[in-house]
């Protein structure tokens, strides 16, 4: 079905243009006729969700700068002058706002779609990688976007936030200075974080692009971790997955549009409508809830330099996930033991999102400390363990047959 | 994998919005208003009632410096005929003149409103060492209550929280009369902690209103709240009727993308 036609160019202008730029080309072979396997659901679509989402916060975001003042004593008036005076300037700004979390929730689908069906195995570990350094990037973007609006959970969180750096022996407190460019967070601050959240996303957009093409390189994993085998597992990208992937975006707009026109505040801290004041410290100084098991982690470590490790360590491992996993089989569908252990893990993320929305006393930092410990068990120990003890369920001989086996099932009268 | 879909909400609804009530803080009141809700709109008289109450009492002590003007014209409080009569009566600092001297004159709709005190310093002088907070945004920053679900069901009570502190003075408990601060009330609503700054600013009939309408404390609170929930969110009811035109399309597109895609699949095996 997926043949490789090869393009040729019909009319004259297209025939010139082949041979000067065969972009039209590219995009049939790269994006058009890309094969890919038959069976992907929906859990697939959250690529091109987050494509969109990027989409989304670049264009709010270039036209919020035209109406934003990247300085102290400006910058809360001029979002609130974007919010009452600019024509639809509140949709813009709750836009771009909620579609920050509407991203995240999307990432964290796509990435938890990666655990579960081993999609970070091989031929796919630079792929998966990757995947980790644009999280990454979203994460600095998010938290300078965040300091922008510079009201008091802006300036508390990024305090607390460089003040972590404070905690690197010898040079830590250098390079906090270095970080707000004087010496506590002021206007220098606000400027740089201004400057690195402009370019940031065009950064993440490059190394989007190098996803893609690390992406095209093995092709898409599928729900039965089985590589295509010939040309009856794989149908062409387009009409197929593009139709699909419409279809999912378009459902997931709607539930963008119920927070953004009916909670656009809910997602963020009531005081940040409060400008800051570096005089009044907020009863609680909580990061926005994407951050918050990394919050967790970093208070559940008694020693300031320990919690920052594992803060940083807790996200840096996902690098050397590919070899952790030790078993062959990728789908988590025909690992019995890992499918248990994958949902505990997952269970144990939000737990610990949980956590870092309480203060860091009593009963939670217990928990804390009990589930961080959980989470990089869940990396060092089970997971190369579990590749070593699991017997898998016998794989599907190729995509094709799965998919028949599963329309047989249900077209098969129930006994 | 479709636990995945719930786990992910659940955990978004779990760690969001969940900031704590400061130490002994009472939860506000749980008073009603028009404005709730997907479908609920701003009460125009009820506006007009509570801006009233901000001039003639609020504005003595608290600035409102976001909000200008033709605002009250634009969120169809006033007309604008009334919105020209009514900034006249404030006076606003402008300059400097040819001559390099500042001057007062009547206010425009243009301006925003102007503020009691020039500074946060010459506040605290006159309010015994505390500064009236800015109105424009307190029902945004003020939670009411907490709890994750009761305040994505009910959202933060900002209204709530600001009728609960007007209506909220008590009689010192005993216990604690040793340790009141000289000039400072008892009212356990009040956000930072139970001893505040503010003498309560509202008696039985102090305001008149033009419609006739109760103006009990209790009445002159609600309505007051009801002012403060509109200037912080001036877009509501915009932000509404917008939103549902957008689900509707959206969800009429989905349905015909569902179809198609049905369509196109249903030769796949
Ligand atoms: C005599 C001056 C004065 C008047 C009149 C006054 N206030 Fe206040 N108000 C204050 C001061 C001072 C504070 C700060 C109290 C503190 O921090 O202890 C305050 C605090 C408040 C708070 C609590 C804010 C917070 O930080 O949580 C609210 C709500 C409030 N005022 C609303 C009103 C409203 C509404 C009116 C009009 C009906 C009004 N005030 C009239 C002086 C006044
Ligand atoms: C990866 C994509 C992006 C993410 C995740 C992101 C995230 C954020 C967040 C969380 C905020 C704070 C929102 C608030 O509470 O008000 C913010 C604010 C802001 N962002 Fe972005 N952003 C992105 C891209 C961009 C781009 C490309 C630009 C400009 C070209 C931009 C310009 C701004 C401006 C001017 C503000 C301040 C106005 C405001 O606070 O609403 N953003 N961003």
């Amino acid at each position: 079905m997926a043949g490789h036609t090869k393009y040729t160019p019909t009319t004259a202008f297209g025939k010139w243009m082949h041979e000067r730029l065969p972009i039209y080309a590219m995009v049939q072979e790269a994006a058009l006729d890309f094969p890919a396997p038959k069976n992907l659901n929906y859990w697939w679509t959250f690529g091109g969700i987050l494509s969109m989402m990027l989409v989304i916060q670049i264009i709010t975001g270039i036209v919020l700068v035209m109406h934003y003042t990247p300085h102290t004593s400006m910058a809360f008036d001029s979002v609130e002058h974007i919010m009452r005076d600019v024509n639809y300037g509140w949709l813009l700004r709750y836009m771009h706002a909620n579609g920050a979390s509407m991203f995240f929730i999307a990432v964290y689908i796509h990435m938890f779609r990666g655990m579960y069906y081993g999609s970070y195995k091989a031929p796919r570990e630079v792929l998966w990688m990757i995947g980790v350094v644009i999280y990454l990037i979203m994460m600095a973007t998010a938290f300078m976007g965040y300091v922008l609006p510079w009201g008091q959970m802006s300036f508390w969180g990024a305090k607390v936030i460089t003040n972590l750096f404070s905690a690197i022996p010898l040079f830590g407190d250098a390079i906090t200075t270095w970080l707000w460019g004087g010496y506590s967070v002021d206007n220098p601050t606000l400027n740089r974080f201004f400057s690195l959240h402009y370019l940031l996303p065009f950064v993440l957009a490059a190394v989007v692009g190098l996803h893609v093409w690390a992406l095209h390189v093995p092709g898409n994993n599928n729900p039965t971790g089985v590589e295509i085998k010939s040309g009856q597992d794989s149908i062409p990208f387009h009409p197929y997955y593009s139709m699909k992937d419409l279809f999912a975006i378009a459902v997931f707009l709607m539930f963008f549009a119920a927070w953004l026109f009916f909670g656009p505040n809910y997602l963020g801290h009531a005081i940040n409508y409060e400008p800051a004041n570096p005089l009044v410290t907020p009863a609680h100084i909580v990061p926005e809830w994407y951050y918050l098991p990394f919050y967790a982690i970093l208070r559940a470590i008694p020693s300031k330099l320990g919690g920052v490790i594992a803060m940083f360590g807790s996200i840096l491992i996902l690098f050397a996930l590919p070899w952790l996993d030790t078993s062959k089989v990728r789908s988590g569908n025909y690992r019995p033991i890992f499918k248990g252990f994958f949902w505990i893990f997952a269970i144990v993320c939000v737990a610990l999102g949980y956590l870092g929305s309480k203060p860091a006393d009593g009963i939670y930092v217990l928990w804390a400390r009990i589930l961080t410990a959980y989470y990089f068990a869940h990396f060092i120990i089970i997971l190369p363990l579990l590749g070593l003890i699991e017997t898998p369920k016998p794989l599907p001989a190729s995509i094709s047959d799965d998919v028949l086996a599963k329309s047989k099932a249900k077209l098969a009268p129930a006994e | 994998m479709k636990k995945l879909a719930s786990l992910a909400l659940a955990g978004l609804l779990i760690a969001s919005g969940a900031a704590m009530a400061a130490e002994g803080q009472k939860t506000a009141k749980d008073v009603s208003f028009s404005f709730e809700g997907p479908f609920g709109t701003f009460d125009r008289q009820q506006l007009q009632r509570g801006y009233k109450v901000y001039k003639e009492v609020c504005a003595n002590c608290h600035s409102m410096r976001l909000v200008k003007f033709r605002n009250l014209a634009e969120g169809g409080i006033f007309n604008e005929e009334q919105v020209k009569a009514l900034a006249a009566t404030y006076t606003v600092k402008d300059g400097p003149d040819a001559s390099g001297e500042m001057f007062d004159r009547p206010g425009l709709p243009s301006d925003a409103f102007p503020s009691p005190f020039a500074n946060d310093e010459a506040a605290k002088a006159a309010n015994g060492g505390a500064v009236p907070p800015d109105l424009s945004l307190l029902t945004k920053s003020r939670p009411g209550w907490y709890g994750t679900f009761n305040q994505l069901w009910n959202g933060i009570g900002g209204p709530q929280y600001i009728y609960s502190v007007l209506t909220g003075y008590e009689e010192t408990p005993a216990e604690l009369a040793a340790e009141q601060p000289e000039g400072k009330y008892y009212n356990p609503y009040f956000g930072a902690g139970h001893w505040i700054g503010m003498p309560p600013p509202l008696s039985e009939g102090q305001v008149t209103f033009d419609d006739g309408a109760p103006n009990t404390v209790d009445a002159m609170s609600h309505d007051v709240a009801a002012f403060l929930a509109f200037t912080a969110e001036p877009k509501m009811e915009e932000r509404k009727e917008l939103g549902f035109m957008v689900l509707i399309y959206l969800a009429v597109f989905t349905a015909l993308l569902y179809l198609v895609k049905k369509k196109l699949w249903a030769d796949v095996h």
